[in-house]
């Protein structure tokens, strides 16, 4: 996928997974977010970069939240968005998924962010684009079924890099869903990038991926032992789906298992921080007070994604600037 | 017409033998067989045979047509001459002259009228041979027992239930206790429906890396004891159709220790493809059962090479490309398979050591053996001239311009293999010869 994400001079032309995508490049996003983190703290909080570009926010998949702020950040660029909401049928996607593609095409969009519940449906947008020679349109993958959501990955880390700065000495504890979730796979996939030595993943069997060990993790089945001495705890969101039927017996012994309390984060280093995607399940994955509590960053990493966006963005857009500030 | 083909590498899986020389053919069938130094400058003479033509193979491998034991027929095969031609086409490049046909066409194989539709066809286009496999159940449904008398008696072979799963398993129990009444073998795939989800990959580091639905091993081993154990039940001969995995190896070496009456296959995909070929969401490498790990991989080629693996399949299966365009797991699965064959089954030989002799016998004699033919996958005298010529080391790429046939969805489009079809004879008459290579009858 290396191949399809960058150009060959090794710039950023879609943004699809976190896997495999090299440091440089997490490292220039980073940089990139700290100017417009400055931006969004001014009072005219807008930016011409984007003028005259067109972004089309296509959700096959329901998510106000995300696409809220990719919208918000595309907004602070200048950029024109576009927001379309397709409710996915069970017929009506794949070719007329790539129809509507050429038909937005023919109506000079410069970049897709897209959300669709079926791993791999960004990658076969940018896959059609190639095999169209539309190499100046852009794909953003918003989360695609199980298989990534970069940008969530990318603000992840970029909170981590804010509260904690070195990433080769620290120890990350994941939690929960790792089946069922896109985020945990980009945040595995930057973490061993950015060289974090010890990434534990903890949950039911029933949750975990069997060959998740070789993706370079520490996979136990003990929330106690993963917590124990970590810098970072990365929840997971117990998904409502899952919450009933045969993945979980029941929410209750969920969070008497593998839910995060306060008695639970003692164990984990003083100064360790908590970070959850959102939408949290109060009471399942994660404690109401340590979610409300001193070691939560969960508002911080929403206030961080939109400056993530938009360096994405520019990036992608090829007017990454040098001096913002 | 008399034929002599000379300077030909013979090749002969059944008994082994190799080694140049030339074939004489009259009537359809091989009449005499004389070994000859390589480049020898003149022909042979064989006593009281005097050909109409003599045609020099250059060196070029002469084995027979190779007996394919499982491959899907898509489309309106049934209805359209042309479309069932253009895949039979594509069998012969593949240098495949003897086709099983799994009867989950469209509609499946369930009537005697539609198997003798599908014989009539076949026999119109006088490409490859057809032995069709008979719907197990009506409609492929798993429920109603299919005419299994009646459809032997139009020309099925076996009775399967294509790669549809059997849920009930009282009813596959008595579809087999029917079947063995006749003694007719079934053909069953191993897929246990619960386990084996739509859409999935399996359960490795692809699967955990990419988030597309895990398949276990387990969704193979279920499902292949609980048809071990309803045959030994039954008495039926069994035959285990596409086998992916090292356990399921396991489990079938022991039903044949115990010397139960079973055979299996693999399909040449599952001998050269592991999960990492699935690459970047490739819907090409989308196949059930699914492309597995390298150490199954390894087994799986370990268990034709000692036989506990009978035969190697194409498992072809046309997609278009309509249907391949979703995400992976909205993809319709199958592969393209005849025209790939030869140069996977090489490749698979190559990497077992073996001679060509041995490599060409899951797909030859052995194929043959499994299908109660005992003509096919041989070459020797008074065995019919069902031939192929092919060049083991020509070099080419799958893509538009290289393949015969209507399928282009394998994994190994735009990539290179080894070992090519040049022409395919049927009963002495020349049914393909490759554009490059024009030969007239």
């Amino acid at each position: 996928m290396t191949s399809l994400q960058l150009t060959p001079d090794g710039r950023l032309r879609h943004l699809l997974t976190l896997d495999g995508l090299p440091e440089p490049i997490l490292q220039q996003i980073f940089s990139l977010a700290d100017s417009f983190l400055e931006v969004s703290e001014r009072a005219v909080k807008k930016v011409p970069l984007l003028r005259g570009k067109s972004v089309f926010n296509i959700f096959f998949e329901n998510s106000t939240r995300t696409r809220t702020t990719f919208e918000i950040a595309a907004t602070r660029l200048s950029a024109d968005v576009i927001n379309l909401n397709i409710a996915t049928s069970s017929t009506a996607k794949g070719e007329s998924l790539l129809d509507t593609i050429d038909n937005l095409c023919a109506m000079m969009a410069d970049m897709f962010v897209i959300r669709h519940a079926a791993s791999g449906a960004p990658v076969r947008i940018a896959q059609h684009l190639a095999e169209r020679g539309l190499d100046h349109v852009s794909v953003l993958n918003a989360g695609d079924g199980r298989h990534a959501h970069p940008t969530q990955g990318l603000l992840d880390m970029y909170t981590i890099r804010h509260y904690k700065k070195d990433f080769t000495r620290l120890t990350v504890a994941v939690v929960g869903d790792v089946l069922h979730s896109r985020v945990a796979r980009s945040e595995i996939a930057a973490l061993t990038t950015l060289g974090v030595p010890e990434v534990r993943v903890a949950g039911p069997k029933t949750l975990l991926p069997k060959a998740l060990g070789e993706l370079g993790v520490r996979v136990t089945h003990d929330l106690d032992e993963a917590l124990d001495g970590v810098d970072v705890i990365m929840m997971l969101r117990l998904q409502n789906e899952r919450m009933h039927g045969s993945f979980i017996a029941t929410t209750a012994e969920y969070h008497e298992c593998w839910g995060l309390t306060p008695e639970r984060l003692k164990r984990a280093k003083p100064d360790a921080i908590v970070m959850h995607p959102g939408p949290m399940n109060r009471g399942v994955e994660i404690a109401s007070s340590v979610a409300d509590g001193p070691q939560a960053v969960i508002l911080p990493q929403v206030t961080f994604g939109i400056a993530i966006r938009m360096a994405v963005f520019t990036l992608l857009a090829g007017v990454a600037p040098g001096g913002l500030t | 017409m008399k034929w002599m083909i000379t300077n030909a590498y013979l090749v002969d899986p059944a008994s082994g033998r190799e080694g140049y020389g030339a074939v004489a053919i009259a009537d359809g069938r091989i009449v005499a067989i004389q070994e000859h130094p390589a480049d020898s400058p003149t022909a042979p003479t064989i006593p009281g045979f005097t050909p109409d033509r003599i045609w020099d193979a250059e060196r070029r491998v002469l084995a027979p047509a190779l007996v394919d034991t499982y491959a899907h027929l898509t489309g309106p095969v049934l209805e359209q001459q042309t479309r069932l031609e253009r895949e039979l086409r594509g069998a012969a490049a593949g240098g495949i002259g003897h086709l099983v046909v799994a009867p989950d066409t469209a509609p499946p194989l369930d009537e005697p009228g539609l198997v003798e539709m599908l014989l009539e066809r076949a026999r119109r286009a006088a490409i490859t041979d057809t032995l069709p496999l008979g719907a197990l159940t009506v409609g492929l449904k798993g429920e109603q027992l299919a005419e299994m008398a009646r459809l032997t008696a139009a020309g099925c072979i076996a009775f399967s239930q294509g790669d549809r799963p059997m849920r009930d398993t009282l009813a596959l129990l008595r579809a087999m206790q029917y079947a063995a009444s006749f003694d007719l073998p079934v053909w069953l795939t191993a897929t246990d429906p619960d386990l084996s989800l739509p859409g999935g990959a399996h359960d490795g580091v692809v699967a955990a890396r990419l988030g597309l639905p895990p398949i276990p091993v387990a969704a193979e081993t279920v499902a292949l004891t609980r048809l071990i154990e309803l045959a030994a039940e039954a008495g039926v001969r069994l035959h285990v159709v596409n086998l992916s995995s090292e356990r399921s190896v396991a489990l079938l070496r022991r039903a044949k220790e115990e010397g139960l009456p079973i055979s299996a296959s693999v399909s040449a995909l599952h001998l050269t493809m592991t999960e990492r070929d699935i690459g970047a969401f490739d819907t090409n490498a989308h196949v059930i059962p699914p492309l597995r790990s390298s150490r199954d991989r390894e087994a799986l080629a370990a268990a034709v090479a000692d036989g506990t693996i009978d035969v190697i399949t194409s498992n072809h299966t046309t997609v278009g490309r309509d249907a391949k365009a979703y995400p992976f797991s909205e993809s319709a699965p199958g592969a393209a398979g005849f025209e790939t064959l030869l140069p996977l089954v090489l490749r698979w030989g190559e990497s077992q050591g073996l001679s060509l002799a041995q490599t060409l016998a899951p797909v030859s004699s052995r194929a043959a053996a499994l299908v109660d033919n005992d003509e096919w996958g041989r070459l020797a005298v008074g065995a019919p001239a069902d031939l192929m010529l092919f060049d083991p080391d020509e070099p080419w790429i799958v893509d538009a311009q290289s393949l015969v046939g209507p399928a282009h969805n394998t994994p190994w489009w735009g990539l290179p293999l080894t070992g090519r079809v040049t022409h395919l004879m049927r009963r002495g008459v020349f049914v393909f010869e490759r554009a490059a290579e024009p030969f007239r009858n």
